[in-house]
């Protein structure tokens, strides 16, 4: 057991959410290898990782499922109260979160495949993917440390990033549109590339997601809907 | 890859609860912002004989018509707080209190109050049933006949009244004249409710009125306080934290003697301000 952790007087009870979080861990774990699988496939035009990964989804969707339930299973047993009910409310959103990130990397995989069936590696845009993709892995690495560790500090930070990385997509966008009137002829490669970064753009925004819920677990205050600037000040303010 | 999959969060910073929300200390009569206050305590401290010190500079401002919980670990002066509200604890040897009770302004402890007049302003039910050894009937009446009332037409009429306002009367209409031990232990206990409220009175304190109960019973009475409120200001203690936050608008958490936080129920119960608050109503209280 960590350091600091307060012990329920039921053992059980403890258990019951050690477990909980454990398998949610387990699950950002998975889905974050199979973003960054799903981009390094996408670069190097490896279709047997990409494959790997679209074989490998049904095991993340058996997670959520398997979360979900536990998630309902405390609540009607236990009635969690403030910072255990937060946790228990914050996982079973998380739980969507990595869901669909781990649909995400599925679609990049899907992409990678496609890519390399219309012909090599090196194609106009991979560079893009790549450097989103390192981006938003980041991203996704630290809000989930931010998680692990309950720090809202890393987790600030992550709120931020995302805009940035939306500011880097529009622009790998508008690249990608200005190379499709250049090249006709690369279209269809171009559009398997917008549809990447289009997952790991909305990657990013479930990371996002994840770093909100992680201030919400430790300073009790729901951060959604707003803008970094707005979320720093609530963390800093009153 | 990350191996971070395997190890367990650190849920270390889960007792400190918010830093944002200021914490509000013992003596913070806030947090039930623009509500009208009934029933007030200023600077309680009550000591029984000279060593012992059962509640310690209580400040507590309870809301007109809402339900405000009483909680802690037993000792913790939560029943001796409620029955400073209706002058019971005087019937303790060596009770001597200091500070201020004040109901709709009045000081409950002043020279020459009317302590009859005080109690049925305040009425209270305790853990146990206790409905007399008489007839439903003369159980619901029995208040108003000791101020004197005669009239069968003001009795039956109240006695109804106080039935229905029990959620007791459907059950009970065919039968007021048997003996009210008769009743299952529940139907006892809204008896006993509706004899309290027959004489009208202004707050309502609850000492675990549900802990002898059984789950159906327990709900009917959470109901029946639900909707008391809308004419009583009521106080209840209990130790069922679930019972707590079910029926009650604001809740005081008390810890040797002292009210430690007090707020907004559904505040407390997902976002409470201290740690010994989050600790004990998260299970955590050893």
């Amino acid at each position: 057991m960590e350091a600091g952790y307060t012990q329920h007087i039921s053992a059980q009870y403890n258990r019951e959410l050690d477990a909980l979080k454990n398998h949610l861990m387990a699950m950002g774990g998975l889905v974050e290898k199979h973003v960054a699988q799903a981009v390094g496939a996408l670069v190097r035009g490896d279709t047997g990782v990409a494959q790997r990964i679209l074989d490998d989804d049904s095991s993340v969707d058996a997670m959520e499922v398997s979360i979900d339930e536990q998630c309902a299973r405390i609540l009607a047993r236990r009635q969690p109260a403030a910072s255990d009910l937060r946790l228990v409310i914050a996982i079973g959103k998380l739980n969507t979160d990595l869901e669909r990130i781990g649909d995400e990397a599925a679609k990049i995989a899907r992409q990678a495949i496609q890519l390399s069936a219309s012909g090599g590696r090196g194609a106009p845009g991979v560079a893009e993917v790549h450097r989103l993709g390192e981006r938003v892995c980041e991203m996704l690495r630290v809000a989930l440390d931010a998680l692990a560790r309950l720090d809202a500090e890393p987790a600030l930070a992550v709120v931020r990033e995302e805009e940035v990385a939306d500011l880097e997509y529009g622009a790998a966008l508008r690249g990608m549109v200005a190379q499709m009137h250049q090249e006709p002829g690369q279209i269809d490669r171009l559009l398997n590339v917008i549809w990447a970064l289009r997952a790991l753009e909305r990657v990013g925004d479930h990371a996002r997601n994840i770093a909100e819920y992680v201030i919400y677990l430790v300073v009790g205050r729901d951060v959604r809907h707003l803008e970094a600037s707005e979320v720093a000040a609530q963390l800093q303010g009153d | 890859m990350l191996k971070r999959g395997a190890a367990p969060p650190s849920w270390s910073m889960a007792g400190e609860g918010p830093a944002s929300r200021p914490a509000p200390g013992a003596a913070d009569l806030a947090d039930t912002g623009a509500e009208a206050v009934c029933l007030r305590a200023e600077g309680l401290n009550l000591y029984l004989g000279e060593a012992q010190r059962v509640l310690c500079d209580i400040d507590l401002a309870v809301p007109r018509n809402r339900i405000t919980a009483l909680i802690g670990p037993s000792g913790c002066g939560k029943t001796t707080l409620l029955r400073c509200f209706n002058r019971m604890n005087e019937l303790l040897d060596g009770c001597r209190l200091e500070g201020r009770v004040l109901i709709d302004g009045e000081d409950i402890y002043r020279r020459g109050i009317d302590l009859p007049q005080l109690r049925r302003r305040v009425g209270m039910v305790f853990q146990k049933p206790n409905p007399f050894p008489k007839s439903v009937y003369d159980n619901v009446a029995y208040g108003l006949r000791i101020q004197g009332i005669r009239s069968r037409r003001i009795l039956d009429e109240v006695v109804e009244r106080s039935l229905v306002a029990a959620a007791l009367w459907d059950e009970v209409k065919d039968r007021l004249g048997d003996s009210a031990l008769t009743l299952s232990g529940g139907q006892q206990q809204r008896l006993v409710i509706a004899r309290t409220i027959a004489v009208e009175p202004e707050v309502l304190l609850l000492d675990e009125p549900a802990s002898a109960l059984d789950p159906l019973s327990t709900l009917k009475i959470e109901e029946l306080i639900y909707h008391l409120k809308e004419r009583y200001t009521i106080v209840i203690v209990t130790h069922n934290m679930q019972q707590a936050a079910r029926v009650s608008d604001y809740t005081a958490f008390m810890h040797l003697g002292r009210v430690v936080e007090f707020d907004d129920t559904a505040a407390l119960f997902t976002n409470p301000s201290l740690k010994q608050t989050e600790d004990y109503i998260t299970g955590r209280y050893g």
